[in-house]
């Protein structure tokens, strides 16, 4: 089958924005946060001009747009909201009822560093923060992807199996701000993919009437949370499958997670986000120099995808986490200890963790020649000194 | 009006078997707004004493469909759900009218919960949210909130040795929820049920955002016998306390005005949580009450 392209030079978020009208959610609760706003104000004009007839609900607070949406969604309707850093902070309590409710929101998260200091540029905190909130993550390298992403995610979160809100990652300026070719599916055509919800319990059923959001008490509350990680243990299936048929529909297939020149490498970067993108080409520089560098990006962070990456990680001499966050925790990034989680006990490799770009800190070519030099030379050592390191602080 | 024959006729939002106190005058409240109601009702509530003795799992008191989401958002939630409705009456997908009412405590409503609600509100939503108010965290133990009366005995502001009780007078919350100028805003209470059953079935006719304030007599919280809640109420508003009052598009109107109007002596008397202010050193505390009631009676009786 041939498919023609049809592209459009588009911001991140104006691809979000575009995917949100063709998804044409019943419901979209939402308040405004730099650099989620050129999102938001986009789909306000597809909805001014009658582009899309979803109903706003322009609330007072990323908490009230989160409460609007568990309402929306509880009443069996397509939900959508968005928002970044301490937008998400505040509707954090929500944030797990949306979650534990079991409501298929779908929530593009535009990353952006929390406070304090203040800062409005790009970092995964905001994200990773949220990584045991009960959302599945989709991690997106570019505007495309964050299309793409938006899409599958209505159709992931509906699965039966499943019935889970899902986050998509899009890194705040660097992919929200920045403009790209961007290939738009057919309005009809990304329509049938989604297909109609079919919700399985709704405020609005008057012969049905159910009690949502109950006080569970010892006797119940323990076995709701295992049903809950139980969704989440069949995400990961129902991700892959999406992802399938999204290349069968659209001709660009998606993986749990994607390699770069992974297959013959000695050492892998592991990483998620934009950085990917710079990554590709320090690789191909590596490779010339004759340093077998590969990378493994996640596009899938919750459920995470520990097979996969034991998987692909089996044999290799070396390898390094990139992370776009701190956890604080004295030890490395949140990505790094779900890495060497995975790992533990099946591979002995040397790990080290980077830290880097945290506040929009411009992660340079060089930074990442860096890294792929001090990787490379580990595993050539076999010894990995120093694992938790800051890339391109002062 | 509905007739009471009419009114028994329809079958009440909450069912018998809810774990609610022996005296607690709240299922009372639900049940008159239930009644009042010829249409079919879905509604939210916040976290607090309603909604925890309500819905115990396995088990729910409610008929009609109910979401709980958190403490603060009570309004937010039903403001998603009613927009959920309209998203689908617009698409053909439903028919039956149905109306929506948010419930919440005065925790709920006048603190925690005040943002979603003024947010609510200001954006129109054709919803009506009813705070009950029983003038204290009860659910959590009787902790002191902004609808706690000047000189009341909570767990957070308990009458001790150098202080007597809560040191702050009441938020006006009908009053802040009238400033919003939305189309209805009315105080009611259960011991006048036939006002407040005329109220509910105003504001469900009314088209936008609609609040109503109801006092709640708490029998842990104010202290006072389990067969007596009915008759603080009434006390509450015989002193004016508490006055019966609605705000039809800026209209004020005073719905019941007593005969006479009592000292407010009478209601604070007979309550636990006022019982250290019969001490000499605390009874201007008593005097500061009166006034403020005093005050609030004028300022209500001008603007009506």
């Amino acid at each position: 089958m041939s498919i023609m392209a049809n592209y459009h030079a588009l911001t991140g978020n104006e691809a979000v924005a575009y995917a949100m009208k063709q998804i044409a959610p019943d419901v979209v609760a939402a308040y405004p946060i730099t650099p989620q706003t050129s999102l938001m104000q986009k789909f306000s004009d597809f909805v001014a001009d009658g582009d899309v007839d979803t109903e706003m609900i322009l609330v007072e607070s990323e908490h009230s747009a989160m409460s609007a949406c568990v309402g929306a969604a509880a009443s069996g309707v397509r939900t959508m909201t968005a928002t970044a850093a301490n937008g998400l902070a505040l509707m954090w309590e929500i944030v797990y009822i949306a979650a534990s409710s079991r409501l298929p929101i779908v929530m593009p998260v535009v990353n952006r560093a929390l406070s304090a200091p203040i800062n409005i540029h790009c970092d995964h905190s905001d994200a990773m923060g949220a990584r045991d909130s009960g959302w599945i993550q989709l991690w997106s390298e570019n505007a495309q992807e964050a299309y793409d992403n938006t899409i599958q995610a209505v159709k992931i979160a509906e699965d039966p199996d499943v019935r889970l809100p899902v986050m998509v990652n899009l890194d705040g300026f660097v992919i929200s701000h920045g403009m790209e070719n961007v290939d738009i599916y057919d309005d009809k055509k990304v329509k049938s993919f989604i297909g109609e919800y079919k919700p399985l319990v709704n405020l609005l059923d008057l012969k049905h009437p159910v009690t949502i959001g109950p006080l569970d008490l010892q006797d119940y509350y323990f076995e709701h949370k295992r049903q809950q990680a139980e969704g989440m243990m069949h995400a990961q299936k129902a991700i892959d499958k999406v992802g399938k048929e999204f290349g069968a529909s659209f001709g660009r297939e998606y993986d749990i997670v994607e390699g770069y020149k992974l297959e013959d490498a000695d050492f892998v970067i592991i990483g998620l986000g934009s950085t990917m993108g710079t990554l590709r080409m320090v690789i191909d520089e590596a490779r010339k120099s004759g340093m077998k560098a590969g990378f493994l990006k996640l596009r899938v962070f919750r459920p995470f995808p520990k097979e996969i990456v034991r998987k692909h990680l089996k044999g290799k001499k070396a390898v390094a986490v990139l992370d776009r966050s701190d956890s604080f925790n004295a030890v490395s990034g949140p990505l790094y200890s779900e890495i060497t989680s995975a790992l533990y006990g099946v591979a002995d490799i040397p790990v080290v963790n980077y830290i880097y770009g945290l506040g929009g800190r411009d992660t340079s070519v060089s930074m990442l020649h860096r890294v792929v030099k001090d990787t490379y030379d580990i595993s050539k050592s076999g010894k990995c000194d120093n694992i938790l390191n800051y890339l391109g602080v002062r | 009006m509905a007739t009471i024959k009419e009114l028994l006729q329809r079958e009440s939002a909450l069912s018998s078997g809810h774990r609610m106190c022996a005296g607690c005058t709240a299922p009372i409240i639900v049940k008159l707004i239930s009644l009042a109601s010829k249409y079919p009702l879905v509604v939210s509530c916040a976290t607090g004493c309603l909604e925890v003795a309500t819905t115990i799992y396995p088990y729910t008191a409610w008929k009609c469909s109910f979401i709980h989401n958190a403490f603060e958002n009570s309004a937010a939630t039903i403001s998603g759900v009613e927009t959920a409705y309209r998203a689908l009456r617009k698409k053909g997908k439903i028919k039956n009218e149905i109306k929506f009412i948010g419930f919440g405590g005065d925790g709920g409503m006048y603190d925690i919960g005040l943002q979603a609600l003024s947010g609510a509100m200001e954006r129109g939503h054709d919803i009506l949210t009813v705070c009950y108010d029983n003038e204290a965290y009860m659910n959590t133990g009787i902790q002191r909130s902004s609808a706690t009366p000047k000189g009341a005995a909570t767990t957070t502001s308990p009458a001790g040795k150098v202080i007597p009780g809560k040191k702050q007078f009441r938020k006006d919350l009908t009053g802040i929820m009238a400033a919003h100028k939305i189309p209805y805003v009315a105080q009611a209470s259960p011991s006048h049920w036939q006002d407040l059953v005329k109220k509910v079935e105003k504001a469900l006719e009314i088209k936008g955002p609609k609040f109503m304030n109801i006092l709640m007599p708490c029998t842990l919280g104010w202290r006072f016998m389990v067969d007596e809640g009915i008759e603080m109420a009434k006390l509450a508003v015989e002193t004016c306390f508490w006055p019966l009052y609605e705000i039809e598009n800026g209209k004020h109107a005073v719905t019941y005005k007593p005969k006479e109007k009592k000292r407010l002596i009478e209601f604070i008397e007979k309550q636990g949580r006022f019982s250290h202010l019969k001490k000499e050193k605390n009874k201007h505390i008593i005097d500061e009450l009166q006034k403020d009631v005093d005050r609030n009676w004028e300022e209500l009786l001008r603007k009506a």
